[in-house]
């Protein structure tokens, strides 16, 4: 019999703030965390936009020897797996005594590869790297840290969908909860946020040049959008059977609906509209819901010219004359990409135990196809029970979470 | 680089790397187990040296160097070498 999957803790370390609270507050009120990085410029970038977020010192909480393996990311992914278990009410004895899982987001570590790259480039001596560059520079960089650090013992695997991963990380744990195969999996995403990492993307002239007014420049579904602007941190929700979080006396804030994915089977960067559009079906047909049960969608809208007008298409097509209240978050984080899917469901989230849409900042006009969409450029007072949120990636990877609330 | 200074310096940069009180880097120690080097963090000791100093520990050396005082006499005696 297959299990319900629900959710008991959540964390986050993102341009909106580094806690649930400061997290709800910044979407409350239409904070943007976008910021115009010089030093991009000094690089040869053609936007040096970008999210901004310190990098945490951790060196009161890991050692040394746990510390030099682990890239920025993963320093985010850690102080968001923290604060998520603090809030699943989960212990280190908890996570000794079970088979814990862990499946995150991510797919890059440039930074070190780089960095470890100019090192033997310049010295001609592969010791002189130091023993931290393998494991930093290894996409598996998050999961391999987190499963030691917190000592897991259930599945232990990095998932890469592009944007989609911390979407599809989330939605293959469910997979594997709801079919007994595990009770309990961390689940996330990160992303890290240097030049170095996203250097080749801002060359596809992907990235937003409305530098002149950084906090305007990710604008999702508005007719004058120019392109996506990079973001990052990371994002940590914790899921678990129905049975044993009830078993632990967890509080459960809501529950794993469905999961929906596609691949479009078609150009490796520009999205389509059928691909999305099937993720999103098997999503709501996996429901097993009426559609107008959906009381807000978390768009994928990255900001881009034709990803946006595909999405949009797609989401009018799924949904037709209902109209639920539809905003892209990333107007306000920019695109959070490998954590994009894991951070969207903790926004989504709060918002829902909040009772409030935030504001899909920067939507001033719409295009022809965003028109036909419920888009609330002020924040909505509403309650709602039941969210979607997309997630699409290069490749033409698609996933669609839907989630309920418990109360 | 007078003995003294040179047993400071590397002092120095060995307790800021692994994170130690100088104090606790005293040529009789184990140098393992005073740094809490394993198999990984020895390899960035050696890099340290090599870095700092232009001195590189061959495995076969360093299998022989237990003590801070055995490291201190080595780097010496490379450097007048």
């Amino acid at each position: 019999m297959e299990k319900r999957v629900v959710i008991t803790g959540m964390g986050i370390y993102s341009c909106l703030g580094k806690t649930l609270d400061e997290v709800r507050d910044s979407l409350y009120t239409g904070k943007s965390g976008i910021i115009l990085d010089q030093a991009r410029k000094e690089m040869g970038f053609r936007s040096g936009l970008t999210a901004y977020l310190e990098v945490p010192d951790l060196k009161k909480e890991l050692s040394r020897n746990q510390r030099v393996y682990m890239p920025e990311q993963a320093k985010y992914a850690y102080c968001a797996t923290v604060d998520a278990l603090k809030h699943a009410g989960i212990t280190q004895d908890y996570l000794d005594s079970h088979e814990v899982g862990l499946l995150y987001g991510n797919d890059s570590s440039a930074d070190a590869v780089v960095k470890s790259v100019d090192t033997m480039r310049e010295k001609k001596d592969t010791t002189l790297v130091g023993s931290g560059a393998i494991f930093q520079s290894m996409n598996s960089t998050v999961t391999m840290n987190l499963a030691c650090i917190f000592k897991l013992k259930g599945i232990n695997l990095t998932v890469s969908g592009a944007c989609a991963s911390g979407s599809h990380a989330i939605g293959l744990g469910a997979l594997l909860i709801k079919n007994g195969l595990q009770d309990m999996i961390v689940c996330g995403g990160a992303q890290e946020v240097n030049p170095f990492s996203i250097g080749s993307f801002d060359g596809i002239s992907a990235f937003s040049v409305r530098e002149s007014d950084p906090t305007k420049a990710s604008r999702p579904f508005d007719r004058d959008r120019d392109g996506l602007v990079p973001g990052g941190g990371a994002a940590t929700v914790i899921i678990e059977s129905y049975e044993s979080a009830v078993k632990r006396g967890a509080p459960i804030l809501a529950e794993v609906l469905s999961y929906g994915f596609s691949s479009n089977g078609d150009h490796i960067s520009v999205p389509n509209v059928d691909g999305p559009s099937r993720s999103l079906k098997m999503a709501i047909d996996l429901a097993g819901i009426d559609i107008r049960e959906i009381g807000y969608v978390n768009a994928h809208a990255t900001s881009t010219p034709v990803g946006d007008k595909n999405e949009a298409k797609a989401l009018y097509n799924v949904f037709g004359d209902y109209k639920p209240e539809i905003t892209s978050t990333k107007s306000q984080t920019g695109h959070e990409m490998w954590m994009a899917g894991a951070s969207e469901v903790i926004y989504s989230m709060l918002m829902m135990k909040n009772d409030f849409i935030a504001p899909n900042i920067n939507f001033e006009n719409p295009d022809e196809d965003s028109a036909k969409l419920n888009i609330p450029s002020k924040r909505v007072e509403k309650k709602f029970d039941v969210f979607l949120s997309n997630s699409f990636g290069f490749g033409g990877t698609n996933s669609t979470l839907i989630v309920k609330n418990i109360k | 680089m007078a003995k003294q200074e040179l047993v400071n310096r590397i002092n120095e940069v060995l307790a800021e790397e692994f994170e130690k009180e100088v104090s606790e880097l005293t040529p009789d120690a184990d140098i393992k187990a005073t740094l809490e080097l394993d198999s990984l963090s020895l390899v960035d000791m050696v890099a340290l040296i090599e870095t700092e100093f232009k001195v590189k520990l061959k495995g076969s050396e360093l299998a022989q160097i237990k003590t801070f005082g055995e490291l201190y006499d080595f780097v010496e005696q490379r450097l007048q070498a």
